[in-house]
């Protein structure tokens, strides 16, 4: 198996996908010529020409609203809006109409579309470029809400995707674009949208995480158990909307402990919804607190002070640490 | 009858003063004093050089992104020349030049890019806004500012800034919509260096001009050559007079070109030619004015020396104050700062988490 990016397990999904349905049209800004400012559809211009791979003017609003419409008629759109910081100028369109449409129609018209786009910090980008904001669209009824981890779950979760009779928000994350590689299969590989993985067993305590967060947490989990004989089982979360909490919830009455990680900020984040599924749950198996390791309720830093805002490997191992140490 | 062609009258102007080599056109040339022209062409150097100081400074990872200026000198000072100091600059991303004419440091501009908060801080009562990344949502704020200042009684104008691609987003439309409608004193100035990114101006919009674009809007327009700061300047302080008078807001379209690339994370040669470059070099404004200066008996071979050295050493002094402050500004605490007048329970329990983990991870590295 080819080893492989993110950004080129994300660019094989779109080509396959191509390949196979002529229903498939890429759109965004600079997604053409430049093959993206990521280069994740690099090269799909020429494979498939300037009416499957459109070039648009620079307007969010429009490139969502338009998929919209294609998708209404019975295309698949896969629409890049280019850093997650700016999908703010298309908000209105995919609450208004992408996660209502179904409804509002009863079911006489569909909206399936994906919306990709980058999300997260740690790449010392310039302002805007860094925030982690999925729960804005994870809180929203009519959506689904994907996050992959890593080069070959961001493959086989983009294919499911776009085979998805719904409307998709795919956050990739960005600080694991081309931070390693996986092997990818070049063979269709999908995986269900909806459900959670294990990324790592153990039975001492769950850390729950998702996205660029799954490596360091991987890290931590790691180092714990190469220092402290501490084996923490890590579920990555994978689709944030619709949650699957039969995984989380199957883990945490194993071991009774739960640490949540993510960059977000920490109120009203995922960590809060996966905190309250745990309580309605399996409240009488946790021995300790559940504990948060997040980004902090302020405006992402500019990147010179990021790392501090960010979780990071010792700041998990500790609270993992921790929360093993609470008493029962 | 039912179908007679409308008397709509349209006016759009296209104005240019100097030629591509320098040359004035008598007639145009306007009543400006050599101070002032001396002034303009020492913040073009400033621009020129700083952006290429902040180019280097950048591959060598002492600044991090930003959006270099080559090439715009002309279209951002000519504009910024006719304002006042009470009247208000809201800029995008790509004015470093109009911003060092204002009056934010040097130090200011290398804080931000280099990933300091700080640097966001404009001086006390310099009353410009902080660099807008989100394209073309800025200008609204230049409409507000403008109908404070009209429901004030004030004379004052706002002039925004933004880009041939911001032109494509609904708030351009909204903002020049709103602007007229309220009569308000702004002036818009687009930056028409054509490309947004990897898009071509011809691929952003089909419209044979940006400046047409006022029309829809029942506000004047004009295009003006935005390598020539005459040009520049003439149309710009026609605007700003107009909006100071009540006259309501202008669109000006400053025709130039983007000289490096959109970004330091940008690769240019994937999307345009390196003939399209060298056409533009030979249009750049800094040799034109130069040429129109020393005609003018305001500028020798030494006197340009003397500005380039001044500038340099300028330059340096900045960039020494820059790398100074960054040192003393590294506590991450300061995240927490001016979010609201008082911080909020939330946030002082969180301050004090990660001043907690903070010792902690320095005492780990000290016994590492
Ligand atoms: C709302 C929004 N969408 C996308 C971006 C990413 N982006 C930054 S600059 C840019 C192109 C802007 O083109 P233009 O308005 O012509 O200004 P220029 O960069 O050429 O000065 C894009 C797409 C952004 N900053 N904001
Ligand atoms: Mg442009």
């Amino acid at each position: 198996m080819p080893k492989m990016t993110m950004v080129q397990a994300l660019n094989l999904a779109l080509r396959q996908e191509m390949e196979k349905d002529d229903r498939v049209v890429v759109l965004g800004e600079d997604v053409g010529v430049d093959g993206g400012v990521f280069r994740v559809t690099e090269g799909l211009i020429d494979l498939f020409g300037p009416d499957r791979v459109l070039d648009t003017p620079l307007a969010e609003s429009a490139i969502v609203g338009m998929s919209i419409g294609m998708a209404v008629y019975g295309l698949r759109p896969v629409c890049e809006i280019q850093f997650s910081g700016f999908t703010y100028l298309n908000f209105h369109q995919i609450e208004c109409h992408a996660s209502r449409l179904r409804h509002r129609s009863q079911g006489r018209f569909t909206v399936p579309m994906v919306l990709r786009t980058p999300y997260g910090g740690g790449v010392r980008a310039l302002e805007h470029h860094s925030e982690s904001r999925e729960v804005f669209y994870a809180h929203m009824p009519g959506l689904k809400m994907v996050i992959p981890s890593g080069p070959r779950n961001a493959r086989a979760l983009l294919v499911s995707a776009i085979r998805d009779p719904d409307p998709v928000i795919f956050f990739e994350p960005k600080a694991v674009y081309r931070a390693f590689r996986e092997e990818v299969p070049e063979e269709e590989e999908t995986m269900p949208i909806g459900r959670s993985v294990i990324a790592r067993e153990g039975r001492h305590v769950t850390v729950i995480t998702y996205g660029a967060m799954v490596r360091p947490t991987l890290e931590a989990a790691e180092r714990l158990s190469r220092e402290e004989g501490l084996e923490a089982e890590v579920v990555d979360v994978l689709t944030l909307a619709p949650l699957d909490d039969s995984l989380i919830t199957a883990s945490a009455r194993k071991t009774g402990r739960v640490v949540i990680i993510h960059e977000a900020p920490r109120s009203y984040g995922p960590g809060a919804e996966i905190t309250a599924r745990l309580v309605e749950k399996a409240f009488y198996f946790l021995e300790a607190p559940v504990r948060r390791v997040t980004g902090f309720d302020v405006i992402m830093p500019l990147f010179a002070r990021e790392q501090a805002y960010l979780p990071n490997p010792a700041r998990i191992a500790r609270a993992v640490k921790e929360t093993l140490e609470a008493a029962a | 009858m039912p179908r007679t062609r409308l008397n709509l009258d349209i006016p759009l102007e296209f104005l240019s003063i100097l030629t591509q080599d320098g040359l004035v056109d008598e007639d145009l040339e306007p009543d400006v004093p050599g101070e002032l022209l001396l002034k303009l062409y020492r913040f073009m150097v400033l621009g020129r050089r700083f952006d290429e100081r902040m180019l280097q400074l950048q591959r060598q990872g002492r600044i991090g992104t930003f959006a270099p200026i080559k090439g715009q000198e002309a279209a951002q000072l000519g504009a910024v020349a006719a304002l006042e100091p009470r009247d208000w600059m809201v800029p995008c991303f790509r004015e470093t030049a109009a911003q060092l004419w204002r009056g934010t440091p040097m130090e200011s501009i290398l804080l931000y890019f280099g990933g300091y908060d700080e640097g966001g801080r404009i001086p006390d009562g310099q009353k410009d806004l902080p660099v807008a990344i989100p394209v073309a949502s800025q200008l609204l704020h230049a409409v507000g500012l403008a109908w404070g200042a009209k429901y004030r009684g004030t004379d004052e104008v706002a002039m925004t800034f933004f880009g041939d691609g911001a032109t494509s987003e609904g708030d351009f439309h909204e903002a020049l919509n709103f602007a007229a409608v309220y009569q308000t004193p702004t002036v818009f100035v687009c930056q028409n260096n054509q490309w947004a990114i990897s898009i071509p101006r011809s691929k952003q919009t089909r419209s044979r001009t940006l400046a047409q674009k006022a029309l829809a809007y029942e506000m004047p327009g004009i295009q003006v050559d935005g390598n020539d700061v005459l040009a520049v300047y003439v149309a710009a302080r026609e605007a700003v007079e107009r909006a100071r008078s009540g006259g309501g807001p202008t669109l000006i379209e400053c025709v130039t070109y983007r000289m490096a690339m959109h970004t330091t994370a940008d690769d240019p040669t994937r999307y345009r030619s390196e003939e399209e470059v060298l056409q533009w070099a030979r249009k750049d404004p800094l040799v034109r004015f130069e040429k129109y200066l020393t005609d003018r008996g305001l500028l020798s071979p030494e006197k340009i020396q003397e500005v380039a050295s001044d500038t340099d050493a300028a330059i340096q002094e900045a960039v020494r104050r820059y790398e100074e402050l960054a040192k003393t500004l590294g506590d991450p605490l300061q995240m927490f700062d001016h979010h609201f007048e008082e911080l909020p329970p939330n946030l002082r329990e969180q301050k004090e988490e990660l001043k907690r983990l903070l010792a902690a991870e320095r005492e780990e590295a000290s016994h590492a």
